[in-house]
């Protein structure tokens, strides 16, 4: 999978109450409205800046905090190509790669804002295109290439009925 | 170097049925599953996306109206609807509104007990760790996925284990040493890893202030935050279940990612200050911050005993006009002890709005949404920005104790002001 795309920058240990506010997340299913509100405390017009396929990239901890699985599905339905990065808090690693966001570790320190980015999630690159830069990224365990190629837990449990990744 | 087994190994190991080390990946068996209504009704979307028609086992699931309950809006209650008719239709054990916190409900009504593989869909899962048992959060899917099989996969986590020495002093909490110790290792210190407490300061403790310290393992990152089962744990345990347990040790050569060990017995009341949760500060540096909002409850501090603690405090005295002091207690159960007993009349005496058991301001969708610029002290677990619903306000972080010392002086106040010897049956 080949991704291509602008960067919007964060720092470290960017929580899911940021992602997704718990004032909104308990109202609705409809992501495409809590999209809307995607990292609104950080910056109020975050959405409007999004351009489909962009990339939000952080340094480490990203997504700490509560379960919500509203915070990557937020991103995702955002338009967020894919998270990149240098950690994730578990559990919304597990979450994104459940719902079929890609998530990426990998050293983030070089990357600004507005840098234009080329991922090939399959060779594990990713091209910094504005900086002519190759950077290398931590591989998935096996466990969750199988999900993400079956296009998240949902469809994995559709085509196996259970877990088949032993 | 050991080949001994942590707690964390040897209960995976035992509910996937196989000798398991940190960094395996493996299918475990659970004993438990819960959801809460910022989370069940997703997983209940997967599932149907998942054509499952029946759960595995329905006996072993749990769901939780706590976290907007009663309903503060009608697309809150169109969720909870779908919630009690899911529940109803699988054979489901439904907690409704009033019944309590999730994290409170899991151990008291019986559902966990040392040595279980427990996932819940909230992040605080790890509360369980408490009583020895292997709880941790995950998503909606992921729970989803639970409820078909029965199972989920886990990535076996190394350990890092805390040592705590020494005795606490008077008016200094578990709350304290959560704190403290968050503020060491930092908000990602225990990322991927399972943390073991131990040592005389837990020994010291009774079960329902060692709860607080396992809930907030998740504030440093940790994926679970576990203790050894001692007779006190046993006690409290068959007080509340009926389930078989066999309580599960760490072997003395376990091999574990870092031992860090630190003597407790100066340890002062600590506060974190907004709006990160290891920002965390000794009382003296926030000492004198008005505050117009106290909050005393949650899955962190909503117990019994923090109830009694801010009583003892506020017994006789009178919250600071301008400040208002919001309680929430953890569970249906322990609204009725507290009232009984006069805990509650004491603290409503004193100024307290008591609010209906389960989550109460804590997530920023009712009960007390703090307004712009204001100073809000909470027994709370976190402090982010807007996590009360106001992302223009600012949470400080304390135990019971400090919360109920400030809403006193309508600031950020040293607790051990007004507690004495006779006061250490809860240190």
């Amino acid at each position: 999978m080949e991704l291509k795309g602008k960067v919007h920058r964060f720092g470290s240990d960017v929580n899911t109450d940021y992602i997704i506010s718990g004032k909104y997340k308990f109202k609705t299913l409809d992501m495409n409205e809590l999209a809307k509100h995607v990292m609104e405390d950080l910056d109020s017009d975050f959405y409007s800046k999004i351009e489909q396929g962009d990339f939000i990239v952080a340094d480490s901890n990203f997504g700490c905090g509560s379960s919500r699985e509203q915070a990557p599905l937020a991103i995702k339905y955002a338009g967020i190509g894919a998270v990149i990065a240098t950690s994730f808090a578990r559990i919304f690693y597990r979450n994104a790669i459940n719902i079929g966001l890609p998530v990426i570790e990998c050293d983030t320190s070089g990357i600004e804002a507005g840098d234009q980015l080329e991922v090939d999630l399959k060779k594990g690159v990713i091209r910094n295109l504005t900086k002519d830069q190759v950077i290398r990224v931590k591989p998935l365990p096996d466990v969750m290439i199988k999900i993400l190629n079956d296009g998240g837990l949902v469809g994995h449990f559709r085509k196996y009925g259970t877990f088949n990744v032993e | 170097m050991g080949t001994g087994k942590t707690i964390v190994e040897k209960i995976i190991g035992a509910h996937a049925g196989k000798e398991v080390e940190a960094g395996d990946i493996v299918i475990a068996e659970l004993d438990f599953m819960m959801g809460q209504d910022g989370t069940s009704p997703l997983a209940i979307n997967a599932l149907k996306e998942m054509e499952v028609e029946k759960l595995y086992d329905p006996w072993k699931v749990a769901m939780v109206i706590d976290h907007s309950a009663p309903s503060p809006l009608e697309g809150v209650s169109a969720l909870h609807d779908m919630m009690r008719k899911f529940a109803k239709e699988q054979g489901v054990k439904l907690y409704d509104i009033g019944c309590g916190v999730c994290h409170q409900l899991m151990p008291e009504q019986g559902h966990v007990v040392p040595g279980n593989l427990v996932v819940g869909a909230d992040s605080h899962t790890c509360t369980y760790g408490a009583i020895n048992a292997f709880a941790t959060g995950v998503g909606s899917t992921d729970l989803a996925a639970a409820m078909a099989s029965g199972k989920l996969w886990f990535k076996v986590p190394e350990t890092i284990k805390f040592v705590l020495k020494g005795k606490l002093p008077i008016g200094v909490f578990s709350k304290d040493v959560i704190l403290f110790l968050i503020g060491q290792v930092t908000a990602d210190g225990a990322t991927y890893k399972a943390v073991e407490f131990t040592g005389p300061v837990i020994d010291d403790l009774s079960v329902e202030a060692r709860f607080t310290i396992s809930n907030m393992a998740i504030e440093m990152g940790g994926k679970a935050g576990l203790m050894e089962a001692d007779e006190k744990t046993i006690r409290w345990v068959k007080e509340h279940s009926n389930k078989p347990f066999t309580p599960v040790k760490a072997d003395p050569d376990a091999v574990y990612e870092k031992v860090l060990e630190y003597d407790l017995s100066d340890l002062v009341p600590q506060v974190a200050k907004p709006h990160t949760v290891d920002n965390v500060a000794p009382i003296d540096e926030v000492m004198g911050t008005p505050i117009q909002q106290a909050v005393l409850g949650t899955c962190t501090n909503g117990r019994l005993e923090d109830l009694r603690i801010a009583a003892a405090i506020l017994k006789g005295k009178k919250v600071n006009p301008d400040v208002r002091f919001i309680v929430a207690p953890a569970s249906k159960e322990i609204y009725l002890k507290a009232m009984n007993e006069g805990t509650i009349q004491t603290l409503v005496e004193a100024g307290a709005a008591v609010v209906t058991p389960g989550c109460g301001p804590c997530v920023g969708t009712h009960n007390g949404v703090p307004s712009d610029g204001e100073n809000v002290i909470s027994t709370a677990n976190r402090n982010f920005k807007g996590r009360m619903g106001n992302g223009k306000a600012f949470i400080y972080l304390g135990s019971p104790a400090t919360v109920a010392a400030s809403a006193i002086e309508g600031k950020i106040a040293d607790p051990r002001n007004y507690l004495t010897e006779g006061d250490s049956q809860w240190s």
